[in-house]
């Protein structure tokens, strides 16, 4: 029923527009990523290797790397260990007071992200407020140190972001379950731990995927919760990268690490995608 | 919570349930009640208990010129980001739904992929476009930045909104004789006016709160959260948690107006859920 104008219409300003701020710039970042840069400080653009080999030669990069996965790995089991039940609970167990709870856990998600993971700052300092709770109350004398300038306060601040994007997905799929499937599995003489890991459990697997990945992905780019919280112990890769951006002025390198992080999560969400479709039900 | 304990029984194993809600609920709050806590502490930051309730914080605040500037850089950078997202997010929705063309899933997967990519990568690569093009940062390149990104929430929220939308109306407005822009502006906007607005908030809240994509494109006038982050850079003041406090009850109401708006749309899905739907690649 619509013309091929109107089609045309609806199509090619976005086409365009996509193109040019989404397409070229990251077209631009796969070339940036095979030049240099002179001693002079300007950008040669001859293609080679170079990077890359850096990137794989240099100790700190790859450390960094892993420590940045290792991290997001471990905000990724922490929001899982903490959305899950939540969900289920909400899911099965909070009756009409489902929707309000709901809300609730949505509400933190429009609180700034900078100001919640500087709220965590104040809390954790050595003279924050959770060290002058614990010598109010006589816990310890002397505050503790490793609370904060560390990767365990960047594990519980990004933890503390991205649980409820872990949460959405698992509740969306929970919700979704149909009861009777549930009802039939009690009545065929189940027990409710049978149900759960034989029924509820194997058809959330496509949120748990879903609120993993998210989980895993956008903490793995952070770098403002890093530079807050996480003193020299906790950098991340993008913080490396922001260096090479800056004062360390190696847009190619910077690039190139880039780069692997784009292929990292783009190959990861690929994954993820296919793997939500072998358990997805519907 | 009390109140759900005594109106629905609860078998032994979600008792645990309960106790696991609860807890998570105060891990999410605990920041944000602090930061509001603190805000009235004439102590400064940290220190336990707050003491000496004040207003002065919010009085330091209101005198503090920086801080307005950036809020109206904010306010301009989110305004336009909305125009634009919405400008070309809107009909790529509608060529998704409606057109054929080659690069049909690429260009799918691209508009989307904003969504769920960290920051710095949408920056950075923006950033390097501009050094190739010898554009100068300013509040024009952060409102480039961010309504490209944010085209993915237009598009999103407005392909749900088609797929519920019966195509009779626009076949009679066009079988009546009504050409296409006006079949357009009379027949499929005003249908699609709850998830247009819904969009347009969302897009507004989440440009007036962006750090990781600014941060790379940044010229001579500070955003809001680029203001606030040079400020934490060198030490910690109440002063902040004030703006934060401010800034929690600013999109506490446009989240209740936003709520109160999807309640009158029929069955209308969970945007956040369509959005991280998306996300992954399958709702749209």
């Amino acid at each position: 029923m619509f013309s091929r104008a109107y089609k045309a219409a609806v199509t090619l300003p976005p086409l365009v527009w996509v193109t040019v701020f989404l397409l070229m710039p990251y077209l631009l970042m796969f070339c940036y990523s095979f030049w240099s840069v002179s001693a002079s400080q300007t950008i040669v653009h001859s293609w080679n290797l170079a990077n890359y080999g850096q990137l794989l030669r240099v100790d700190v990069y790859w450390q960094t790397l892993l420590r940045s996965m290792w991290i997001a790995a471990r905000v990724t089991i922490f929001s899982l260990l903490l959305g899950y039940p939540l969900a289920y609970f909400l899911s099965f167990y909070a009756g009409n007071k489902k929707d309000l709870l709901y809300q609730l856990v949505i509400i933190p998600l429009w609180v700034s992200y900078l100001v919640r993971a500087y709220a965590w700052k104040t809390i954790l300092g050595s003279d924050g407020v959770l060290n002058t709770l614990l010598q109010y109350v006589q816990v310890t004398k002397h505050p503790l140190e490793f609370l904060l300038y560390s990767p365990f306060a960047v594990v519980l601040t990004l933890t503390h972001i991205y649980t409820p994007f872990a949460f959405l997905p698992i509740y969306a799929t929970l919700d979704h379950i149909p009861r009777n499937l549930v009802e039939a599995s009690h009545d065929l003489g189940a027990t409710p731990g049978q149900t759960f890991w034989k029924v509820i459990f194997p058809l959330s697997i496509p949120g748990v995927v879903a609120g993993a990945t998210f989980a895993f992905v956008l903490s793995l780019g952070d770098f403002l919760a890093p530079l807050l919280l996480g003193g020299p112990s906790g950098i991340m890769i993008s913080n490396i990268v922001v260096s090479l951006f800056g004062a360390a002025y190696n847009w190619p390198l910077g690039a190139a690490i880039s780069l692997c992080m784009l292929v990292l999560v783009v190959s990861l969400l690929v994954f993820s995608e296919r793997l939500e479709k072998k358990w997805g039900f519907s | 919570m009390g109140l759900l304990v005594s109106e629905t029984k609860f078998a032994a194993g979600s008792r645990w349930l309960l106790l696991h809600a609860v807890a998570v609920f105060a891990f999410l709050y605990l920041p944000i009640a602090v930061l509001i806590l603190y805000s009235f502490n004439g102590e400064g930051v940290g220190g336990f208990p707050p003491h000496h309730l004040t207003l002065d914080w919010y009085r330091t605040l209101f005198a503090d010129g920086p801080i307005w500037d950036s809020v109206l850089n904010s306010l301009q950078v989110a305004l336009a980001a909305m125009v634009i997202s919405l400008a070309f997010g809107v009909p790529a929705a509608l060529a998704l739904e409606r057109a054929q063309f080659p690069g049909k899933a690429v260009f799918r997967r691209l508009v989307l992929l904003p969504l769920i990519l960290p920051g710095i990568i949408t920056g950075l690569s923006l950033l390097m476009l501009f050094n190739v093009m010898g554009t100068k940062l300013s509040l024009m390149t952060i409102i480039l930045g961010h309504g490209t990104a944010l085209i993915s929430v237009a598009t999103t929220e407005v392909f749900a909104g088609l797929q519920k939308l019966d195509r009779a109306q626009e076949e009679a407005s066009l079988d009546l004789g009504a050409n296409y822009w006006q079949t357009f502006w009379r027949i499929t906007v005003p249908n699609l006016k709850l998830p247009i607005i819904g969009a347009a908030l969302l897009i507004f809240t989440l440009s007036m709160d962006e750090i990781a994509v600014s941060f790379f494109l940044i010229g001579r006038n500070n955003t809001l959260p680029l203001e606030i982050w040079g400020r934490l850079r060198r030490g910690i003041t109440p002063e902040i948690n004030a703006v934060s406090t401010i800034i929690f009850v600013f999109s506490l109401v446009a989240i209740v107006l936003w709520y109160r708006l999807r309640m009158r749309g029929e069955g209308a899905a969970d945007v956040s859920v369509e959005i991280v739907e998306a996300a992954e690649g399958h709702a749209v």
